[in-house]
């Protein structure tokens, strides 16, 4: 039976300025019958903490962890950076006995103990997984047969594969699929599994700023009418810095990147103001007029 | 290198290998392979940072633990360019995982030399005061409601203030000393 109801790890990253984002994936979810539960009392998911004590980072996940254990439901997230350190400290959890007694050691402390009883997806691996491929193409009422589309999974889906080990993390092929069921075409491109950068931007710009821009590059150069995305960070760099990336090689790109459930949104019929397409710096308004 | 400047030998003396310091290194967390690094390059050549930069390069670093040059390794502000993007974990055909050594090598900087980038501890005190890395706005909250959001939920403070205390990164982020961004 597929797992249709989950716990709703919304992060900090996409209340505070992806919120498109949520828009879009909440209302697409509901139609396709997936139910989502608020989570109560979450906290950051630990990632960006790693850096400074990995301690630290294990004990932020593992507490959002026996929240979900204690709600006996799964956990979606829809950022990578969420879904990779919870997804990660739950398997290495569960399978490490020595880590797990010294993280319920400083759970302890605030009266919670990790059991290893749930499990952790991505949207995108809810939809192919879950909700099925069948389910999603009878949704599509709307086929984007016009437009054709690059996709950029980012890293932290796909990688590490052994904590992963879900899709081919040299040449990701859910999200492309996921693409062609809304009816568009999903293009190849160069270099299409290179991170975005973003991770580092808070110490260094001038690397992810290139980074982003080759990106860029390799998707004008096939002609893509829009680059689709899973994850508010890879979203930012690609879409919020897009005029910062321009300016800085004085280069024009004008690509749209929206956020899968925009784009599958817009194939189940749904009006672009509903999606919150209008929140995206780089406006898709010659996209829209083409489907 | 242009003609004109003289070659300088990166020279490493005795004095500065500290020879614990590998087998210190792989007690740690996501650095026990680190001695199985015979050095091919994979990491190097595949990583997307090193494309771009003069200065990051996973093969050195995983040298230079091998090689036990701790105090240089602990003040190299490279270590702070990677983007835990796992490629050359997935890489490495020795199963290091280079990425977990560099993240050891940041926790080891904070620890001991105590310095870090503003922008991790501006994230861990918003934490601190929010349970998320920003403070989402008055503004942002009225707008959840406008577009039919359902509100953020609160988390519980004094368990994420517990959980610093109690993993020791309250005391480390108390007087640590920070920079602000760093050379590619």
């Amino acid at each position: 039976m597929p797992e249709t109801k989950y716990l709703l790890f919304l992060g900090c990253v996409i209340p505070y300025r992806v919120s498109s984002y949520e828009v879009s994936a909440r209302k697409v979810l509901d139609k396709l019958g997936v139910e989502l539960v608020e989570m109560p009392e979450f906290n950051c998911c630990g990632f960006p903490m790693d850096p400074i004590n990995h301690d630290l980072m294990l004990t932020l996940a593992a507490r959002n962890l026996c929240i979900a254990e204690k709600q006996n439901l799964n956990i979606l997230t829809l950022c990578n950076g969420c879904f990779s350190v919870l997804n990660e400290t739950n398997k290495m959890l569960k399978e490490d006995k020595k880590l797990r007694e010294k993280v319920n050691g400083y759970l302890k402390e605030v009266g919670m103990e990790f059991k290893g009883t749930v499990d952790v997806k991505h949207l995108v691996y809810v939809l192919a997984e879950d909700v099925g491929f069948e389910k999603i193409k009878n949704a599509v009422k709307k086929p984007l047969t016009n437009l054709h589309v690059a996709q950029h999974s980012g890293c932290h889906i796909v990688r590490p594969a052994k904590y992963v080990g879900r899709d081919d993390p040299e040449n990701p092929a859910i999200l492309k699929n996921l693409i062609r069921l809304t009816g568009a075409e999903c293009l190849d491109y160069m270099d299409e599994t290179e991170c975005c950068g973003n991770p580092i931007i808070g110490v260094n710009e001038e690397v992810p700023f290139q980074m982003a821009k080759e990106k860029l590059n390799h998707v004008r150069a096939v002609k893509a009418q829009a680059l689709i995305t899973v994850c508010p960070f890879c979203h930012m760099m690609y879409d919020l810095n897009q005029p910062r990336i321009e300016r800085a090689f004085n280069e024009k790109f004008g690509i749209p990147v929206l956020h899968y459930p925009q784009l599958l949104g817009l194939a189940m019929g749904f009006a672009p103001e509903e999606l919150a397409l209008d929140e995206l710096r780089v406006k898709p308004t010659e996209l829209l007029s083409q489907i | 290198m242009s003609e004109t400047q003289e070659y300088v030998p990166n020279v490493i003396k005795a004095e500065e290998m500290n020879p614990k310091f590998k087998y210190e290194m792989s007690k740690m967390h996501g650095a026990e392979k680190l001695m199985l690094c015979f050095q091919c390059g994979t990491c190097t050549a595949d990583c997307p940072i090193s494309r771009f930069s003069d200065l990051y390069r996973p093969r050195k670093i995983a040298r230079m633990v091998q090689f036990g040059l701790k105090d240089r390794l602990l003040s190299d502000d490279a270590l702070w360019l990677c983007s835990t993007c796992f490629t050359c974990v997935d890489h490495c055909p020795q199963g290091v995982e280079i990425a977990g050594i560099v993240r050891v090598l940041r926790n080891l900087t904070i620890k001991e030399r105590g310095v870090m980038p503003l922008v991790f501890k501006e994230l861990a005190s918003n934490i601190l005061k929010a349970g998320f890395v920003y403070e989402i706005p008055e503004s942002r909250r009225k707008k959840r409601t406008e577009q039919g959001l359902p509100p953020l939920p609160k988390t519980n403070l004094e368990d994420v203030a517990k959980i610093f205390e109690v993993t020791g990164s309250s005391k480390m982020l108390e007087n640590v000393k920070t920079f602000e961004k760093v050379k590619s």
